[in-house]
């Protein structure tokens, strides 16, 4: 059990690191001077001592393993440079817009668990009838969806119900407002962001469901619970639920990358001012440091739940511990 | 996403029979098993037609503005209506399929062959090279696929050829480790023994002996990853990162005008999407069912 736990640890640190060392090539790839692009945008011609300051500023003068080194370190303790766009540094910019994207990230999680394993049950147990194929429908609807699409309908619609029903055209507030300030606020903020990506999230994850318990279903203990004659209720909750969560669980954590992508769009249809909003607006404004910041940022994140996934699943699998 | 692997060698006469007339067969037998499949395939194949026929069917041209009809409702001389330029939104849709196709096509079948390749000669080369492989795929792995995209397009810019750049990288590292793992089954076969008893060169193994044999999972894979990328490129021009105004994406038909007009001209907003959703929607059931007939061991389920 601790050595695999020991090992799957240490795995980690080589996959960081190679990243990290892909992200610094990507952003040296570059083509032409960054601080040219930088300085050029005003259409002025370029004074070569404005360009050395501004090389000087970002570190770029220092030979290529110093600044590798220096970019890791700084990941280390959250010093990632002063954003190239705002002039700010980028671990504030980054701490400002974190709270609203991690509430909708554990949101739609939520909205994804309570989607996908009650219908992904369902249409296991209910295979090959029409409510099968509906969930499945459903499923598959989930997937072929684009998010920002989805987020568009949902306004539309949410205008359209609430011009109907009072009168007047209601749309979510745009600004966060902390959960314990005012909860209704944020509430109402949060939730159609939330339930835009968690539909995409149970997409994927009640097809897991779907197949695991089938699986299960046709395990030998299943039929020796028939066989006692035990209420199908508990067969279902006590036996086979409980062992066809595991790839679930799993499923769950890779799809941790759908939830990042889904909230980079989502953010942009709701306009919150969330990391993923950050992150295009990032990219569009050529600003390097802070690209470079949130994409091993996400990198780490997704590395670290992908590894909280395995160490959870060797605890619920013993299979996994002792192999 | 992990597709169990057939191993058994029978079902390849499925996927690669010899000439057309079986072909035909095959195709009409996966229609009688997989009615919802070929549905999806029919999908498929609409989108297909309207993007190669895209020139003569659609008819207006996807970039004329028309300011005399902008944000138009639905008509029988627009059909869809036209958007805020006036420009008509059946014709840009038609030729958004052409782009959506390109770009789903090239990226799924260059990452998806490169995917193959450095897969099989990973597991064939096994030892040292393999460990090196899989290191590399495990980091390449670990940017969820949006955001390498967007990296990518951070580096090269905007525009229909870095997007396609942007969307194939990712892809390949995940099709490279599932292949992987189907040719490490392979490489024990008697068959790859004989081939080097004979003497042939590890090119020709692995090209003419392994690659063939792992197409099942390949091909699978291939329809998942056309869904994917039409998907990514969507995203990316919508975030106004992907496919540059005036080339017709639906993706980009979403951006800045749909929300916009949303409560006053909602077909700006939902006609694109739906297009959208359909070809994946498609080209995912055509996927799942190509998964169901090719694997023995999923028959049931």
């Amino acid at each position: 059990m601790y050595r695999y736990i020991a090992k799957r640890i240490l795995l980690v640190i080589p996959t960081l690191l190679g990243a990290a060392v892909l992200v610094f090539a990507l952003m040296r790839l570059i083509p032409g001077d960054i601080c040219m692009i930088r300085l050029g945008s005003g259409g002025t011609t370029f004074d070569p001592r404005a360009i050395a300051a501004c090389h000087h500023e970002i570190g770029l003068d220092r030979p290529l393993i110093v600044q590798f080194f220096s970019f890791v370190w700084g990941f280390c303790h959250l010093d990632f440079g002063i954003s190239m766009w705002s002039g700010k540094p980028v671990s504030v910019e980054i701490a400002a817009r974190l709270p609203i994207s991690l509430e909708i990230a554990l949101l739609a999680t939520v909205v994804a668990i309570c989607i996908a394993i009650p219908l992904g049950t369902l249409s296991a147990l209910k295979q090959n009838t029409w409510i099968d194929v509906v969930v499945r429908t459903f499923a598959i609807g989930g997937i072929a969806t684009p998010a920002f699409w989805l987020g568009i309908i949902s306004i539309l619609l949410v205008l359209d119900v609430s011009t109907a029903i009072t009168g007047t055209p209601w749309m979510p507030p745009i600004d966060y407002v902390p959960i314990w300030r005012d909860p209704v606020r944020n509430l109402e903020m949060a939730m159609l962001p939330a339930l835009t990506v968690g539909y995409r999230y149970a997409a994927v994850s009640m097809r897991m469901t779907r197949s695991a318990m089938l699986e299960v279903m046709r395990e030998d203990y299943i039929r020796t619970a028939r066989a006692k004659g035990l209420l199908q209720k508990i067969i279902i909750n006590r036996h086979a639920l409980k062992n066809a969560l595991l790839p679930v669980v799993t499923v769950i954590g890779i799809e941790f990358a759908f939830l990042i992508g889904g909230l980079v769009v989502t953010e942009q249809v709701f306009n919150l001012n969330g990391v993923g909003r950050l992150f295009v607006q990032a990219v569009q404004n050529q600003d390097y440091t802070l690209t470079q910041a949130l994409v091993m940022l996400t990198v780490t994140i997704f590395v670290l739940t992908n590894l909280a996934v395995d160490l959870a699943y060797a605890w619920l699998d013993p299979r996994i511990r002792f192999a | 996403m992990s597709i169990t692997v057939p191993t058994d060698t029978a079902v390849l006469a499925e996927v690669a029979p010899q000439g057309m007339h079986k072909f035909l067969r095959a195709t009409l037998e996966f229609c009688r098993r997989q009615p919802f499949g070929a549905f999806g395939m029919a999908l498929v194949m609409f989108m297909a037609v309207l993007g190669l026929t895209a020139d003569w069917i659609a008819p207006y041209s996807p970039t004329a503005n028309d300011f005399d009809a902008m944000t138009q409702a639905p008509s029988w001389a627009h059909w869809l209506g036209t958007d805020q330029f006036g420009r008509d939104m059946l014709s840009r849709i038609i030729f958004g399929a052409r782009t959506a196709l390109i770009v789903g096509l090239t990226c799924s079948f260059v990452g998806g062959f490169s995917g193959l390749v450095l897969g099989v000669a990973s597991a064939y080369f096994g030892g040292r090279i393999d460990l090196a492989f899989q290191r590399v795929f495990d980091i390449m792995m670990a940017f969820p696929l949006i955001i390498m995209a967007l990296a990518v397009v951070a580096i090269f810019g905007t525009g229909v050829h870095n997007v396609i750049v942007a969307i194939t990288i990712p892809l390949i590292p995940r099709c490279a480790r599932v292949v992987r793992s189907s040719a490490l089954a392979i490489r024990e076969v008697a068959y790859v023994d004989a081939a080097r008893a004979c003497g042939y060169g590890h090119a020709r193994i692995i090209l003419r002996h392994m690659v063939p044999n792992v197409m099942a999972p390949f091909l699978i894979m291939l329809t998942a990853f056309i869904g994917q990328a039409i998907l990514a490129e969507a995203s990316l021009s919508y975030l106004g990162l992907g496919v540059q105004e005036p080339v017709a994406a639906w993706g980009l038909m979403l951006q800045g005008g749909a929300e916009e007009y949303a409560s006053t001209a909602p077909w700006i907003a939902i006609f694109p999407g739906l297009a959208i959703m359909l070809t994946v929607f498609g080209f995912s059931i055509f996927g799942d069912a190509l998964r169901d007939a090719l694997d023995p061991k999923l028959r049931d389920r």
